[in-house]
């Protein structure tokens, strides 16, 4: 069973899907990873209640700001996963070495990364906005701006993934790392919900999202190969 | 620092020419603080609607306005060792970073000071504060980045990318946290003094040379360490080690 | 058809070594010796570009190998001390990854040859965590049966093979210098191709 046969010479798109289906089949077989990052999203959601008390008025304000910090914290969680795997079993020098270009590789990586990482928050997030009361209107703003939000982080957290390959103190220091850059993010992705609730254009929001996420896809790749040069001196 | 780049680019000689600039710089800077808190305390007239408490501007608004230009500067001097793989430019990276992070801290110490008697809380999320605090994390990002590789070349260009990156983010993030402010009717730090006393602008004047100097003097003492500790391996640094003991 | 002139690698504050210069056209076999910690290593990486040299320069066909990127990365292959393997896949996963990543053609039948020939019959289809060290290592060598690199470099290729494995690997490599290939390799034990002589590089 062939599920990653090719031709002689991959067109881009080819090259694209072959890196996806790869990182997809490869998470497939580590479902246990996969699952972590999802539950540890709706834990914290579930915590803030537990901790600010359970009154609703003050719930349904509270939501989008919450559920996009549980976002950006899973989504810090989950980039443990998107290079140290390869780069523990030399695949990622394999991947350095490969007559394509690197910038079109790690673009599959991480849309592979988002697809297993990011979309099941944006799945899961409606589920986790009923408890806080929200409004079917801003469910679906929510995952809207998810849907929009999510593979920027996962973008820009590649770019701190790659550049602390390797080095002890992990998950923190990319964190460290890359939670300032994402704060853009988060305060449009939340502020796209808000606006509902205060019958404000949801627009302008979400197309603020839209252009950030444009320029990761543009920027981030590229960046993101140099930092893995960088890293692999 | 845009000296004759060329000749000084290397770190032999550049660790001669920063030992004796730091000394007119440290002085300067000494008697530039002198002057200028002289005049903050004593010579600016007693403003209007914030009495003294506004005094505080004299500290904060020159060392926040540099801690923002350092950041620029850090990642220019980084990008440069990135980009011509020339190893000064790294080390005045590295050598700016815990200055410029220290401006941050005190830029936001001074700036909760300020706000405490206006608004009666310490920390009233300022559009210009919040981002003086991000600001204040990359900072503390690129430095914990560069602590954290063992190996000086990758640090110095691991750090170099961030630094970058960061500060093509800057921007983004400083428009996004000010749309924020103003969405949520945050408070507003801010002069509010329709024109300043001659004496006040004198006193911003005389106590922003004063921090520039002190940063020139400062990185340039830091430098010197950095370059040492780099080049321990080297023929000059072990000749200058004999000739010191 | 790869010339180094003038090299100089330092790992850290440590210079390894400086000044080497050497070249090596087609179906030439060098062997690269030294004490350890020598360099051998990062002089197989900086030959591959992970490294940037000191000084000196690494060229491919009268360019330098840091412009050439590609297309210098399509003529050779680079074989460390790690697999390169992902463990969670079967052998012939591996190798179609492999291939497609190179830009090689690679059908099944092609594949199970490579793995047969490495010794792998019947294990083809099983993910690669159960097979024991030299059967994961002959899974990594089987990469140089498909490829069509004609530079091999090879860090240690001999770590976890009995002695048929070694026997076979030197075959291999008898077979691609014949085919006007080249080869540059580190090894602590011996490795002996018939009817060529190595030439040796000292690093100490």
């Amino acid at each position: 069973m062939n599920t990653f046969g090719a031709g002689n010479n991959l067109s881009l798109l080819g090259l694209l899907g072959l890196v996806i289906r790869r990182d997809l089949v490869l998470a497939m077989r580590r479902r246990a990873d996969v699952l972590t990052t999802l539950i540890f999203f709706v834990m914290v959601v579930s915590l803030f209640p537990l901790g600010v008390g359970p009154e609703l008025d003050m719930l349904r304000k509270m939501a989008p700001g919450v559920v996009w910090v549980a976002a950006l914290l899973a989504s810090m969680l989950s980039l443990g996963r998107l290079f140290s795997a390869d780069y523990l079993d030399g695949t990622l020098e394999q991947l350095l070495l490969a007559p394509q270009p690197l910038s079109m590789l790690v673009l599959g990586k991480m849309i592979a990364h988002w697809m297993v990482s990011g979309l099941p928050l944006v799945l899961m997030a409606p589920v986790l906005g009923l408890q806080f009361d929200m409004s079917v209107q801003a469910l679906w703003v929510l995952v809207a701006a998810l849907l929009l939000g999510t593979p920027i982080l996962s973008m820009i957290g590649a770019v701190g993934a790659a550049l602390t390959l390797g080095l002890r103190g992990g998950g923190v220091l990319v964190s460290l790392l890359v939670l300032p850059l994402c704060i853009p993010v988060l305060i449009f992705g939340a502020g796209a919900v808000e606006a509902v609730t205060s019958g404000m254009s949801v627009v302008s929001h979400l197309s603020l999202l839209g252009a950030m996420l444009l320029l990761s896809l543009v920027f981030t790749p590229w960046v993101t190969s140099q930092a893995l040069r960088i890293s692999m001196e | 620092m845009a000296i004759n780049w060329f000749k000084y680019s290397a770190p032999s000689t550049f660790y001669g020419l920063a030992g004796k600039l730091v000394p007119w710089f440290a002085w300067s800077s000494a008697i530039l603080f002198a002057a200028g808190l002289y005049i903050s305390f004593f010579v600016a007239p007693t403003d209007a609607t914030q009495s003294e408490a506004y005094r505080i501007i004299f500290i904060h608004v020159p060392v926040s306005i540099l801690s923002m230009f350092i950041y620029l500067v850090m990642a220019l001097y980084a990008a440069l060792g990135l980009v011509f793989n020339t190893r000064l430019s790294s080390m005045m990276a590295t050598a700016l970073a815990p200055t410029g992070a220290l401006f941050a801290f005190i830029a936001l110490w001074t700036g909760a000071l300020w706000g405490k008697p206006m608004w009666g809380a310490w920390w009233v999320w300022d559009a210009r504060l919040t981002s003086e605090l991000i600001l204040l994390f990359l900072y503390l990002g690129f430095i914990a980045l560069h602590s954290s590789i063992d190996d000086p070349r990758r640090a110095d260009r691991a750090a170099a990318l961030l630094a970058i990156v960061g500060s093509v983010n800057v921007p983004i993030i400083y428009f996004s946290v000010k749309w924020w402010n103003t969405l949520h009717q945050g408070a507003t730090i801010k002069f509010t003094g329709t024109s300043m006393h001659v004496a006040m602008q004198q006193g911003l004047w005389l106590m922003m040379l004063a921090c520039w100097a002190y940063v020139f003097a400062i990185t340039l003492t830091r430098v010197r360490s950095i370059i040492l500790e780099r080049e321990r391996n080297t023929q000059w640094v072990s000749d200058l080690m004999g000739e010191r003991s | 058809m790869l010339e180094i002139s003038n090299l100089a690698c330092a790992r850290g504050d440590h210079q390894l070594f400086s000044g080497l210069s050497f070249s090596l056209t087609q179906g030439e076999l060098l062997q690269v010796e030294g004490i350890n910690g020598s360099g051998k290593t990062s002089l197989l990486r900086t030959l591959c570009g992970f490294m940037i040299p000191e000084a000196g320069e690494v060229r491919w066909r009268g360019e330098n190998i840091r412009e050439l990127r590609e297309e210098y990365h399509a003529e050779m292959v680079y074989l460390g001390h790690l697999n390169a393997i992902k463990d969670e896949l079967n052998a012939l996963e591996n190798l179609h990854i492999n291939a497609g990543l190179s830009g090689c053609a690679l059908d099944d039948k092609q594949a199970i040859a490579a793995l047969r020939r490495m010794g792998l019959r019947g294990r083809e289809t099983l993910p690669v965590k159960v097979l024991s060290q030299g059967q994961r290592r002959r899974v990594a060598l089987a990469r140089l049966l498909v490829g069509k690199a004609s530079l091999w470099i090879l860090d240690e290729p001999l770590t976890a093979l009995d002695v048929g494995a070694v026997g076979l690997m030197q075959e291999l490599i008898g077979e691609h210098l014949a085919k006007q290939g080249m080869v540059i390799y580190t090894t602590h034990q011996p490795l002996e191709v018939a009817g060529v002589t190595t030439r040796r590089l000292s690093l100490s």
